[in-house]
């Protein structure tokens, strides 16, 4: 079937059909979960549990006492993660696209030298104060002291740094942190936020997602901006436009498209993100996914909690998915071409 | 030791503020976030190196983190992890042996083939990442034959392999059918986006109630089959096969989406004159589609590889990791023993995962990305 494709109008009969059952079948193959989804929802317990039941008022009689438990019995306890999952997920990506694209633009704008050794350098006074917080020296005399070392250190030797690097390493660095298991960073994310008080905050979900989510928003936005010209820029740079200006009423608004499917991709991985939120939070701060997660209680799975919970949870970003469907094709494949 | 921008720009109201400002400019956009990356790669990661290598104890009055070296790499590999972590080896099975074989093969012959091209520092990575792919082909054949039983290496390397292979295909396929022009494309493309956008934990659940052989949708094909009750999540396979469906089903909209637009974006007149000159389909697709994909199709399958390494939620929720340990991924493996407080254990794990996707990642940039992008 999938030979036929690069043949151009008119599509022979046979297989226009041939099209349209391996459409339709996949279109069953992605429906048909979330039919059942719907379902399940509407089901009592005895219902599950006496077999398959397909067709509400032929096969069962629907009930909402699911939706009634979940949104009545348990108001709290559901809007709650709900209100934590809207407000983290939000934020962190707002933030995450505006830092990210500052960065993305000066990435692909301005040339940056920094030397290898000063970088190094920083590096090392980090892992001084790292290991003086491991050795229960307070933060604040940790912090004081790696980087009065770290300057010390940058005054005597700062002539001998010769190697610098480009942009190219910069970006290929940030993109780079995608391939770091969030399980490699978790448990070192955890004493440092406990060390700070901060566990089962929105606060720290907010800081974990805005850091896993910058490098993609630094790699699709860098090509995204690279692809204007840069002429308009200079015109008004020469009209004594300041950068800021020019970033911000020359070179977003054509970026609008970009902006949006980079938003949207980031906040899809904050809204469903498990396996930090599993280990910084536990009850304030605890997002759906963990509620969900939760309904499989002691007697057993409560699938029809779950199908209302699941089904809250999505509705949003298929929302959001669905009306700006176009964009997101178009900036993801800005970023894949040149990657 | 910046560079200034290249074009000299005066504020309109330049006090030494708005100078210092514009003077300081790139290194004000770059700064936050690459302080934020910073942060958080550097820190975790030294930190994680020093948990690698020490133990928990508990001590008079609260738990002390005795320092032990290498022990939790070697408890992995060699010591009392190695069940779980690397698997039971077995002697292998014909078809191994024809494998492992044929894979020692082909690296031999691939490695002969560079040397003719590369020298010095390139050929010594290029031997290593031979022999390291030989001694993975090698565990693959001794814990997949008959009494051998992979550990959460062998499974996630499989799933890494198995699921992005099909998203690939699949998503391949749906995209060369949605280019068509054909009425209700719209409908399609949106629909096919949907399961992307679902938690993965949903997922997994949604998954659990659908392979339930008694209670769920597919019952009557079950008892068609004569399998009411087989349950899926008690066989390995069956637990993995599952495991990779959820999989495979959440991210083929991925691939999906981004090969269709490549495809939308492609221009139509060189397919015209080769199907003026009388070349089938299928030459068009391999001579001129394909090959103007393909630097897109490179970039998914670099991403999804590095992301697939990382999978956690599924198994968890499928299935907990079983039967047994079947199911477990390294990051779920990783997450166990945590919960079992052995934290030099887990951060160990961790790194060991961190440097097979490193490697995995920059061979694959090096060996096969670089020449994808540059054929286009």
């Amino acid at each position: 079937m999938t030979r036929r494709h690069a043949r151009p109008r008119p599509i022979p009969a046979a297989a226009r059909v041939a099209t349209y059952l391996a459409l339709g079948t996949w279109t069953f193959v992605v429906l048909f979960p979330l039919y059942w989804l719907a379902v399940t929802s509407l089901k009592n317990p005895i219902d599950v549990f006496s077999g398959p039941l397909y067709v509400p008022f032929v096969d069962f009689r629907p009930t909402l006492s699911a939706w009634r438990y979940i949104f009545v019995d348990l108001r709290n306890d559901t809007l709650r993660p709900y209100a934590n999952t809207v407000i983290v997920a939000t934020v962190s990506s707002v933030i995450a696209l505006v830092a990210g694209s500052a960065a993305a633009y000066g990435l692909a704008r301005f040339p940056y030298r920094p030397r290898v050794g000063a970088i190094l350098l920083f590096a090392g006074s980090l892992a001084v104060a790292v290991v003086a917080l491991s050795l229960n020296v307070p933060w604040p005399a940790a912090a004081l002291g790696a980087a009065a070392l770290g300057a010390g250190a940058w005054r005597a030797a700062r002539a001998r740094f010769r190697r610098a690097a480009s942009n190219e390493d910069i970006a290929f660095w940030m993109i780079s942190q995608r391939i770091l298991p969030p399980v490699a960073v978790v448990i070192p994310v955890y004493v440092l936020f406990q060390r700070l008080h901060l566990l089962d905050t929105r606060t720290a979900l907010v800081i974990t997602y805005v850091a896993s989510n910058l490098p993609i928003v630094v790699w699709l936005m860098r090509d995204y901006f690279r692809s204007l010209p840069v002429e308009l820029e200079e015109c008004a740079a020469v009209d004594g436009a300041s950068r800021y200006r020019i970033f911000w009423s020359i070179v977003l608004p054509p970026s609008a498209p970009g902006l949006v499917a980079t938003f949207l991709f980031v906040l899809v991985f904050a809204w469903n993100e498990y396996l930090f939120a599993l280990f910084l939070t536990s009850a304030r701060a605890q997002t759906l996914p963990l509620t969900i997660a939760a309904q499989n209680a002691t007697r057993g799975p409560q699938w029809w909690y779950m199908s209302v919970l699941i089904l809250i949870m999505i509705v949003p970003v298929i929302a959001m998915a669905v009306a700006l469907e176009r964009y997101m094709a178009r900036g993801l494949l800005v970023g894949a071409v040149k990657g | 030791m910046l560079g200034a921008g290249r074009v000299r720009v005066r504020d309109a109201a330049p006090g030494w503020l708005g100078a210092w400002l514009e003077r300081a400019s790139p290194w004000i956009f770059l700064a936050p976030g690459a302080a934020i990356v910073l942060l958080f790669s550097l820190f975790p990661l030294v930190l994680s190196l020093y948990f690698s290598l020490v133990r928990l104890e508990f001590a008079p009055g609260g738990f002390r983190l005795a320092f032990v070296g290498l022990d939790n790499y070697a408890k992995l590999i060699v010591g009392v992890d190695r069940e779980e972590f690397v698997g039971v080896l077995a002697g292998p099975s014909p078809a191994g042996w024809a494998a492992w074989g044929l894979a020692a093969a082909g690296l031999g012959w691939w490695l002969a083939r560079s040397a003719r091209t590369v020298s010095g520092r390139g050929l010594l990575a290029r031997a290593a990442l031979a022999a390291v792919s030989a001694a993975g082909v090698w565990l693959a054949v001794r814990t997949l034959a008959p009494h051998g039983r992979p550990g959460s290496l062998v499974v996630t390397l499989i799933y890494v392999a198995v699921g992005v292979g099909a998203e690939y295909v699949l998503g391949l396929g749906l995209a060369l059918l949605c280019a068509q022009r054909i009425p209700g494309r719209r409908f399609f493309r949106v629909v096919f986006l949907l399961p992307m956008m679902i938690t993965p934990v949903g997922v997994a659940y949604l998954f659990r109630m659908l392979t339930d052989t008694s209670k769920g949708p597919f019952y009557p094909l079950w008892k068609a089959l004569g399998l009411v009750n087989f349950s899926w999540v008690n066989d390995p396979w069956g637990a993995r096969a599952a495991v990779l469906v959820g999989d495979i089903w959440q991210w083929t909209p991925f691939m999906f989406i981004v090969l269709l637009a490549a495809l939308e974006s492609q221009s139509t007149e060189p397919v015209e004159a080769a199907v003026a000159d009388g070349a089938s389909a299928w030459q068009v697709f391999r001579h001129i589609t394909f090959p103007a994909i393909l630097p897109v199709s490179s970039t998914l399958v670099l991403i999804r590889m590095i992301e697939a390494f990382k999978i956690v939620d599924l198994p968890n929720v499928l299935t907990s990791g079983g039967p047994g340990t079947a199911t477990e991924s390294l990051t779920l493996h990783a997450y166990v023993i945590w919960r079992a407080l052995d934290i030099g254990g887990s951060a160990a794990i961790a790194y060991l995962l961190l440097l097979i996707v490193t490697v995995a990642a920059v061979s694959y940039v090096h060996l096969v990305h670089r020449r994808a992008v540059g054929a286009a």
